[in-house]
Formats: structure tokens, sequence, C-alpha cells
């Protein structure tokens, strides 16, 4: 065969757990009530997921809570039993749930890498010799006698870490624990990723965080309700997860249910993102012009309001903001009953990913009074060819031109 | 995902098992027994200052308080030739069955954190238990031999006897071990009873009372049949005692030792069919 072999097949894995309503935790009851059957709910955690990784993979996993990729990963590992279908793993896998699984307290850090090791498919001998490199990782020298019940989280965490990376597995399994150390650990850990990507070791990798998924996983697939709703480039996956978690239906309800209206002068209506040619639009490219509209109605008659517009990304940081105050701008004078669209047009030059815009409408004067405020009443999607890591896209040039600059250039 | 991907990966692996017993090679089973079993000795023994002694400290105390009941107060063990080293043997070797089969019952719970995170051979942990239970089971029966030799018991070649008459009580446990730990993931009331359990294997199985005192036969018999209660009569007769009936005198005839023997051999494989049979179920069940 010309291609090699997938690293892992996952191939029509279905899962299902019966729930009792009444759990019968002792031995007398069983024996009492022999006959007693109580009923029970089934839970379908995964219907017939497929999907193969490639042998050096970065693979990401997401979903929401509940939508069955713990579970995945864990049939993966052989945790849990498959109801149907098979899974296939090329090489020694190393599955790590949860960071420092089976770390016991009460032994020193030398006796839980190799305790940890041994777990994890290593000889007592070949895990010996590893516990020097695993301790140089984590940088624990001093602390290598000292029992694991007397360390700090962060020490905890980067032995864990350090054990992960040194059993030399071709497949890891890992379960949300990039979040790890301080930031220059944090980095080494990241920089470890790229070597075993290098390696053409295989990594699958669940998470919520579509940072990280964006940042390492060159695939990744979404799972909702046990099934794939999304599978391939990342970009596409985590707007497809992005879309779960924030639906439609409840950034309508956010906009028409009460917030927190501190008068009830003004009420804003609606609010969205509108594409050049004005029609409302979730999904804005880059580069184009679009804009953000609001509707808003006046209770009671008000002289020359102000609107401000806040646009933060994802993780809540201002990306950008405007106000009709810096403008200056007489707004005019809106009477009670009156209606009005506040919109800002602008040429879409945010990063891709997700944006939230917030409003507020307050009433012009010395102390401002808000007439109306609504966090995250419209969001879009930048979607771009590219993941610049930065928060903006700016028109620019790049070039590289051959040698130095011509002396006459600079003195001229 | 084409099909193809899956006809390539099928001719290079298996598809792998689920949790069970006895999943993967078993070099890695007796890797993880091995060092599971030497860690949680370790630290026991360096866990407290006074370590091995607490260790120690138990049947001592039993024994002590043992002795003084049954040569001061109620005489029962005046008439038995050197009573302070059988009552003394006889609760080492019931140490040994209580602290496997008593700490095996929630073995597997306790170790939830890996259970339901790793996959590894089930089977390791109540294996670990009983292994671990073997360690202690050394060190307090060196401490019997210095006793015996101390009170001047004869050194004999029947002493070897011993070895396959603990292999064959660690057996015995183990077998129980395997049914109790699976057992107490479902059913929390395990615990309760298998200590009550333990008392009345402790007071049946002729560990501070002579066999050959019983007055009925037939009751002598049935007693024998327990494994336990064989293996304590038949270590008394090759280590301590030579003129004490052996295990098979005392059953009634050797053929009947074909009884505990059985007893033991139905406890190994029912136990590893029952334990395989839940295994897969036990990280879900938690």
């Amino acid at each position: 065969m010309s291609t090699p072999a997938p690293a892992v097949v996952v191939d029509g894995v279905s899962k299902r757990f019966r729930i009792p309503h009444e759990r019968v935790h002792t031995l007398k009851e069983t024996l009492l009530h022999p006959f007693r059957r109580s009923g029970h709910d089934d839970l379908q955690a995964l219907r017939s997921v497929s999907f193969a990784v490639q042998p050096g993979e970065f693979f990401g996993i997401v979903g929401r809570n509940g939508s069955g990729k713990s579970t995945l990963l864990k049939c993966m590992a052989g945790i849990y039993k498959v109801d149907h279908g098979d899974i296939y793993v090329n090489g020694r896998m190393a599955t790590f749930i949860e960071l420092g699984v089976g770390f016991n307290p009460d032994l020193a850090a030398h006796d839980n890498i190799l305790l940890n090791a041994v777990m994890l498919g290593l000889s007592p001998s070949e895990a010996r010799e590893r516990v020097d490199r695993v301790i140089d990782f984590a940088e624990l020298h001093e602390f290598k006698e000292l029992k694991l019940k007397n360390y700090s989280s962060g020490m905890h965490v980067r032995l864990a870490f350090s054990v992960m990376i040194q059993v030399d597995a071709d497949v890891l399994l890992i379960d949300e624990v990039l979040a790890v150390g301080d930031a220059a650990f944090q980095q080494k850990c990241f920089d470890e990723f790229h070597r075993l990507r290098e390696e053409r070791k295989t990594i699958l990798f669940v998470t919520h965080d579509m940072a990280a998924v964006r940042r390492f996983c060159g695939r990744a697939l979404a799972l909702e309700r046990g099934e794939i709703v999304a599978i391939g480039n990342p970009e596409a996956v985590s707007d497809e997860y992005l879309k779960l978690n924030f639906p439609e239906e409840a950034l309508a309800a956010s906009v028409t249910g009460d917030g927190e209206v501190k008068d009830q002068d003004a009420v804003i209506l609606d609010a969205w993102f509108e594409d050049e040619d004005g029609t409302r639009h979730e999904y804005l490219p880059q580069g184009r012009p679009c804009a953000f509209r609001a509707s808003v109605c006046f209770n009671r008659e008000v002289e020359d309001p102000s609107f401000e517009l806040m646009i933060r990304d994802e993780e809540n940081r201002n990306v950008f903001g405007t106000s009709t105050t810096w403008a200056d701008e007489r707004t005019g004078t809106f009477a009670a009953g009156d209606r009005t669209v506040f919109g800002v047009s602008f040429e879409n030059l945010f990063a891709t990913g997700r944006y939230h815009a917030t409003l507020q409408v307050a009433r012009r004067g010395g102390g401002q009074v808000l007439l109306d405020r609504r966090e995250r009443v419209a969001t879009f999607v930048s979607t771009g060819p590219r993941n610049t890591g930065g928060l903006v896209d700016l028109p620019h040039d790049v070039e590289v031109k051959r040698g130095t600059v011509a002396p006459e250039e600079t003195t001229a | 995902m084409s099909a193809a991907e899956v006809s390539s990966i099928q001719q290079v692996v298996k598809p792998i098992s689920g949790p069970g017993a006895l999943t993967g090679d078993s070099r890695r089973f007796f890797n993880l027994t091995w060092t599971l079993s030497v860690l949680d000795f370790r630290m026991k023994f360096f866990g407290s200052v006074l370590g091995y002694l607490w260790q120690l400290m138990k049947p001592i105390l039993l024994f002590g308080v043992m002795l003084f009941v049954f040569t001061k107060a109620v005489r029962l063990g005046t008439s038995v030739y050197q009573y302070p080293v059988v009552l003394l043997s006889g609760i080492v070797m019931f140490t040994f069955f209580a602290e496997s089969t008593g700490s095996a019952v929630s073995s597997v719970v306790d170790r939830e954190g890996i259970v339901r995170k790793i996959h590894f051979p089930r089977l390791v942990i109540p294996l670990s238990v009983v292994l671990t239970a073997y360690f202690n089971f050394v060190l307090n029966f060196a401490a019997v031999v210095i006793f015996m030799l101390a009170r001047g018991v004869e050194i004999r070649w029947s002493w070897l006897e011993i070895i396959p008459l603990i292999l064959f009580l660690g057996a015995f446990s183990t077998g129980l071990a395997m049914i109790l730990s699976s057992l107490y993931v479902r059913f929390r009331d395990v615990r309760p009873i298998w200590e009550v359990a333990l008392q009345a294997i402790f007071y049946g199985s002729a560990i501070f009372y002579p066999i050959e005192n019983i007055p009925s036969l037939r009751l002598q018999h049935l007693i024998m049949c327990n494994p336990l209660a064989a293996v304590v009569q038949q270590v008394r007769h090759a280590v301590i005692d030579p003129n004490a009936p052996t295990a098979g005198q005392a059953i009634g005839g050797d053929v009947y030792l074909l009884i505990p023997i059985s007893i033991v051999v139905v406890l190994v494989v029912g136990g590893f069919w029952w334990f395989n049979r839940e295994a897969p179920r036990i990280a879900e069940e938690l």
C-alpha cells in the first residue's frame, strides 16, 4: 500500500450509558428485593463517530460540556468499553485524561515518576532511566526527595507534564492540560509540543480553548450530542463550535429580554451587523466594508442622546470602540415614541474570530445618565484566509529586498 | 474517513480492547503489580516513625491478649505443645488472610483515580494488594521464626512445606480478593459483611484452640474444610509439632483434603471469571 497506515482510526463508535433512576448500593437491598427493577435512562454519549488521524497530526477535539468528547477520549484510551464500532491505535499510546493521575501524595517525586511511568507502559528499568530527565525538564532538582503533598500545585503540574513528555509514546491523548505552570514553563511546553509534532508523534487534544485549537491543531473535529458536526480545518471547526455555544436564539433573547436597563427613557430594540450590501450577516469577510446597526426606541423626549459602541473579542478584550460624543455630533431631539437607527460603518480590519458588540445609549450632559446598555447585543465572525495571531489585520505590504539600502537613497 | 484507511490500519494493528482484567502484555501486568505493591509496602513501612513496628503490633497485641486468656483464664492452651508458638504462627497467617482480603475489598474503589483515567489491566489492583500482604507476611513470619528458635522448636526439613502452604493460602485470598473488590464497586455493604465474616473465620479456623480438642469429630472435619484452617493445621504439624495431626488426619483422611483444595480452585477460577466480567464496567460504575 502506498499511503502509510493512519495512527488512529475510530470506526463507527457508539457508546451508551445507562443511568438508573434509583441506584441500589447495598447487597442487602438487592437480596431483599431481587425482582425489583428500577427504570433507567439511556444516555447516548456517542453516535457512530468515525474519523482517522494520520501519523504526525495534531488533532483537536472540541465540543461543549456533555457533548461526548471526554467519553470519546476515554473510549480511545480503553477506559470505557464501546458498544459498537472499533478503535485502532498504531503504536504505543499514552493517555492524559488528567495530569498526574495516580500520583500519590505520600511518596517522593522520584517514586511518583516511577509509578506514573510504569502506569503509562514503561518497564521499571526504562522508568528509572527517565527519572532524571523528567526532573530536569520539570526543573525540580531541589525538590526531588520531597513528598508530593508538600509540592505547590504549579510544581505538581510541572512534574506531571514532564512525565507525560518523557514517556515517548507514539500517540498522545491529552484532555485539557495546556494551562500549566507559569509563562516560562508554558512556553517550554509549547516548544515541546512542536518538537513532538516534528518527531511525527500523533497528538489528540481535547479542549474548550479555541485559541489553542487554532494555534496548534492541524485538523479538528467538533462534537455535539455525540455526533461529529464539523471536521477539518480548525478555523471552520472553531467557528462551528462558537455557533453552538452562542446560538442565535440566545443572542436574540438577550436583546429583547430585560437587560440592565437603568432608565426606561430609551430602549435598544435590536442590533445586528450587516455586510456591504446592507443585509444582516453574521459572517463578515475581512477587508470588506460592513456596518453595525441598532434600532432604538425612545419613551420620553431626549435631547441629543449619545451612542457608544464597543467591540470585544472572545477573550473580552476591547478591540474597537467609538462614540457619538467624540464626534461632537448633535444627534437631535427625539420625542416619546420616536425610533431611530444608530449605525457605524467600518471596514472589517478585525483578525479572524468572533466579536461581540456592546452598545449603550446615554443622555448627553455632564454626568452621564445611562438610558440603556446591552452587553453582547450583536455578534459577528470575521472570516479570512489566515490567522495572524494579532488582534487586527491592518492593510499592509510585506517586502524583502536583496542587499542593503543604497547609500544615495539614505542621504537623499 | 475512507474504508481504505480502516483496512490499511487493520493490516497493522488489531482494534484496541476495552478495559478488562488482563488486557495488555504480561510483562506490563507484572511490572505494574510489582511496582504498585512495592510502593504501597514502602509507604506503610516508612510512612510513620514506627513503621514496621506498627505493622507487627497488631498481631502481637492480639497474640498477647489471647495468650493471657487461654493460658491463664480459660486454660485452653496449657495442654498443647508449644502453645504460644502455635498461637502466634496461626495469628500471623490469619493476619495475612485478613489483610489481603480486607484491604482488597475497597482496593478498586480506593484507586478510582487511576481506574477512571488510565487503561491498565484491572486485575493488577487486587493482586497487588495480595502481594503487599505477602511482603508483610514475610516480615511477620521472620519474627515468628525468631520466636520459635528462642522457644527451642527444632528446625526440620518439613519447614519447607510452608512455601506451598502459604502459596495455597495466597490463592485462597486472591480468589476472594477478586470477588470482594469487584462486588464492592456496586455494593458498599460488602465491607461490614466481610468484617463479620472474617471474625467468624477467625473463630472457626482452629487458630487459638487445638483441633483435636473439639469433641465432635464431625465438627472437626467440617472446620478443616476451611482452607485457612487446613493450612494452619498443616503448618502446625510441619513446622512446630510433628506429633500434632496433619491436615489430612484432622479432616478424616487425605482424600478429603480435596474439599478445601477444590474450594480454593473454585474461588480462583470463579473469582477470575467474575472479575473479568465486571472489569469493563468498573470505570463507569464508580
